[in-house]
């Protein structure tokens, strides 16, 4: 293994895959963010050309800033996705110390209800939420989303949370005990920092479809005071033109808050990948 | 008074009864030591002691309260654990403050059991340091620090020298010994090791499978074991068993001689061809294969020229074997 790792011709191998691999994943943003410059004659003249002085246009971030409410979808989008962040780590971890530390009648039967969720996609439910929502009077506001999304988040949070929490050691734990600390404190003081690596891992993997859903916004809040930036971009959208500078402009923009969350995550969310195990 | 009282104490994971029946008694200041094989319950009895598990059954006593109800902080305990569980977020003086600070203690105070563990244990140097800056042996004297600035009135290690090398595990075993005689505390030690057991404990406690099998000094039980499993543990190298039938005894009975009571000896009962010879300087073990029997282990004191593939023959007084029946108790 190690001696094929360091084999010149691997090395190179691997490198050109992942190398190949990134030009393909990173393509479509960098088409995105070009096009998003230029004028709506040049997008679609000549797609791939970088945006030059005859071309370049901020048309469509001027129609982006304009029309609709701008900053307040983005901000929906912000509060939406990090309130659903927290409560599906706060919870799923919660869930996962309980089922990986206590021993109690139902343990595993519980652990397989809540795993039960990865495999039903939670769109099946739309009409029964929609129903609920309306009885709560939750329509039209951000707890409408964050509930759904908190819900849609738990089950594989357990799932990986669990699975990294039975490594922590026992004796820390009991450690603890011995020195008086309460289990809240033994969970958030000694068995939270040690799994921040599958928290990261778990943030990242909820945070981007909950950042890019149209789904539930549409269903569940389309209002204008609770519309997110995913919704809001539609309007540049229509049945019969679009306008391609508002979209592509909107679009780059949506992907910069992402993109600063991950790089917050990913040196965690790396290490939880590779090691997979908590020392 | 008497530190800890187990009356009846069973102990089941679902089916699987792990303690069974275990009757025990620790006087104060009294170092006990658990020993026997791995996976025979040591560190559950152990963690039945601190809180950390339920008793099925039984009544746990520690300094003259029933604790059954009590929560392992509230015990008057402190443990020391194989894997030190050092806290890996906090420096090594927050570790050992941090049962302190639960409980409220004045600062001055903490302050003072801080001062005087670490120079006892010679951390003075290293309190602002986490755990990952130290190496394995500070680590324990940590985890020990630890354990030592509650003042607890039962201390209770679980295999606290497994992960240290050879010669540091004889320098901590010292260091523990040491320690109990000048804090003068009741201990309980865990360890699967019988030279630990044998040179650490004032009494011995020998498990097997969940039961203990004999309790008493070192001595005692090397000289007077109740039965087989507890001769054969205890002593290194261990006892040699061999059908009672090869010396003209009963053919239900097990024959047992401990290596340092062989002989080599021209004209002995037993004819031996040497397979294997250990030489230490100060020993020499001598590995032989005994017609009729099982390999036998001869130690022999100073340097001898026995080698590999020599026929010799073994003898031994009478007075210095152990004779068991087929179930393995002492005849
Ligand atoms: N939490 C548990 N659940 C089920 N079985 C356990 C648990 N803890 C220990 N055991 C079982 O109890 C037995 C004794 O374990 P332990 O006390 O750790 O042994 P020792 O410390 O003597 O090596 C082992 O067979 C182990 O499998
Ligand atoms: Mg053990």
């Amino acid at each position: 293994m190690n001696k094929a790792r360091r084999n010149p011709f691997n090395v190179f191998a691997s490198h050109a895959v992942l190398l190949t691999y990134t030009l393909i994943a990173l393509f479509p943003v960098f088409v995105i963010l070009i096009n998003s410059f230029k004028t709506r004659k040049a997008i679609f003249r000549e797609p791939l050309a970088l945006p030059s002085s005859d071309s370049f246009s901020l048309i469509g971030y001027q129609t982006v800033m304009k029309q609709g409410d701008f900053f307040l979808y983005f901000q929906n989008s912000m509060i939406v996705t990090v309130a659903s962040l927290f409560f599906v780590l706060l919870f799923g971890a919660m869930a996962a110390f309980a089922l990986a530390e206590y021993r109690f009648k139902g343990n595993t039967l519980m652990g397989l209800y809540l795993a039960l969720g990865i495999m039903i996609p939670i769109r099946i439910g739309t009409v029964a939420i929609l129903d609920l929502m309306v009885s709560t009077g939750l329509v039209n506001t951000l707890w409408a989303l964050i509930l759904v999304y908190t819900a849609q988040g738990l089950p594989l949070a357990v799932f990986i949370l669990s699975e990294f929490m039975r490594q922590v050691s026992d004796d820390l734990k009991n450690a603890g005990r011995i020195d008086g600390l309460s289990e809240y404190t033994i969970f958030f003081r000694l068995v939270l920092p040690l799994v921040r690596p599958a928290m990261a891992t778990v943030a990242v993997f909820n945070m981007i479809p909950i950042w890019n859903d149209l789904w539930f916004p549409l269903i569940l809040a389309p209002a204008e005071e609770t519309k997110t930036l995913t919704l809001g971009s539609q309007v540049f959208i229509g049945q019969f033109v679009t306008d391609w500078n508002a979209v592509l402009s909107a679009l780059s923009m949506a992907i910069l808050p992402v993109m600063i969350l991950y790089v917050i995550f990913s040196r965690q969310l790396i290490r939880g990948i590779t090691s997979g195990a908590v020392k | 008074m008497t530190a800890l009282i187990l009356k009846n104490v069973c102990k089941s994971f679902g089916q699987v009864e792990v303690l069974k029946n275990i009757d025990l008694e620790v006087e104060e200041g009294e170092f006990v030591v658990f020993v026997g094989p791995s996976g025979c319950g040591k560190s559950t009895l152990l963690r039945v002691i601190a809180g950390l598990e339920d008793a099925t059954s039984g009544t746990i006593e520690i300094d003259g309260k029933v604790v059954n109800q009590t929560p392992p902080a509230k015990r008057g305990i402190a443990m020391v654990f194989q894997s030190y569980a050092l806290y890996p977020h906090l420096t090594v003086k927050d570790n050992m403050t941090l049962a302190l600070k639960q409980e409220k203690q004045p600062k001055n105070e903490i302050e003072e059991r801080v001062r005087n563990a670490s120079q006892m244990l010679a951390l003075t140097d290293y309190l602002d340091r986490r755990p990952s800056e130290l190496s394995g042996g500070q680590r324990q004297r940590v985890a020990i620090g630890r354990a030592i600035v509650r003042e607890p009135k039962l201390f209770l290690f679980d295999e606290p020298l497994s992960n240290l090398d050879a010669a540091l595990r004889m320098n901590t075993r010292i260091e523990i010994a040491n320690l109990h005689r000048s804090l003068d505390a009741s201990m309980i030690y865990v360890t699967h090791d019988q030279t630990e057991a044998m040179t650490l404990a004032s009494k011995i406690v020998v498990l097997r499978d969940g039961m203990v099998e004999q309790v008493g000094s070192p001595m005692e039980l090397y000289n007077n074991p109740a039965n087989q499993f507890v001769a054969g543990f205890l002593g290194s190298p261990s006892m040699n068993f061999i059908p009672a039938a090869t010396v003209g005894g009963s053919p239900e009975h097990t024959l047992g001689v401990r290596p340092e009571y062989l002989r080599i000896n021209g004209a002995g009962r037993l004819d031996a061809k040497v397979s294997h010879v250990e030489k230490l300087g100060g020993d020499t073990n001598v590995l032989v294969d005994v017609a009729g029997a099982n390999t036998m282990t001869v130690r022999l004191f100073g340097q001898h020229p026995v080698e590999t593939g020599e026929q010799i023959a073994l003898d031994f007084d009478d007075k210095d074997t152990f004779l068991f029946d087929a179930g393995g108790r002492r005849v």
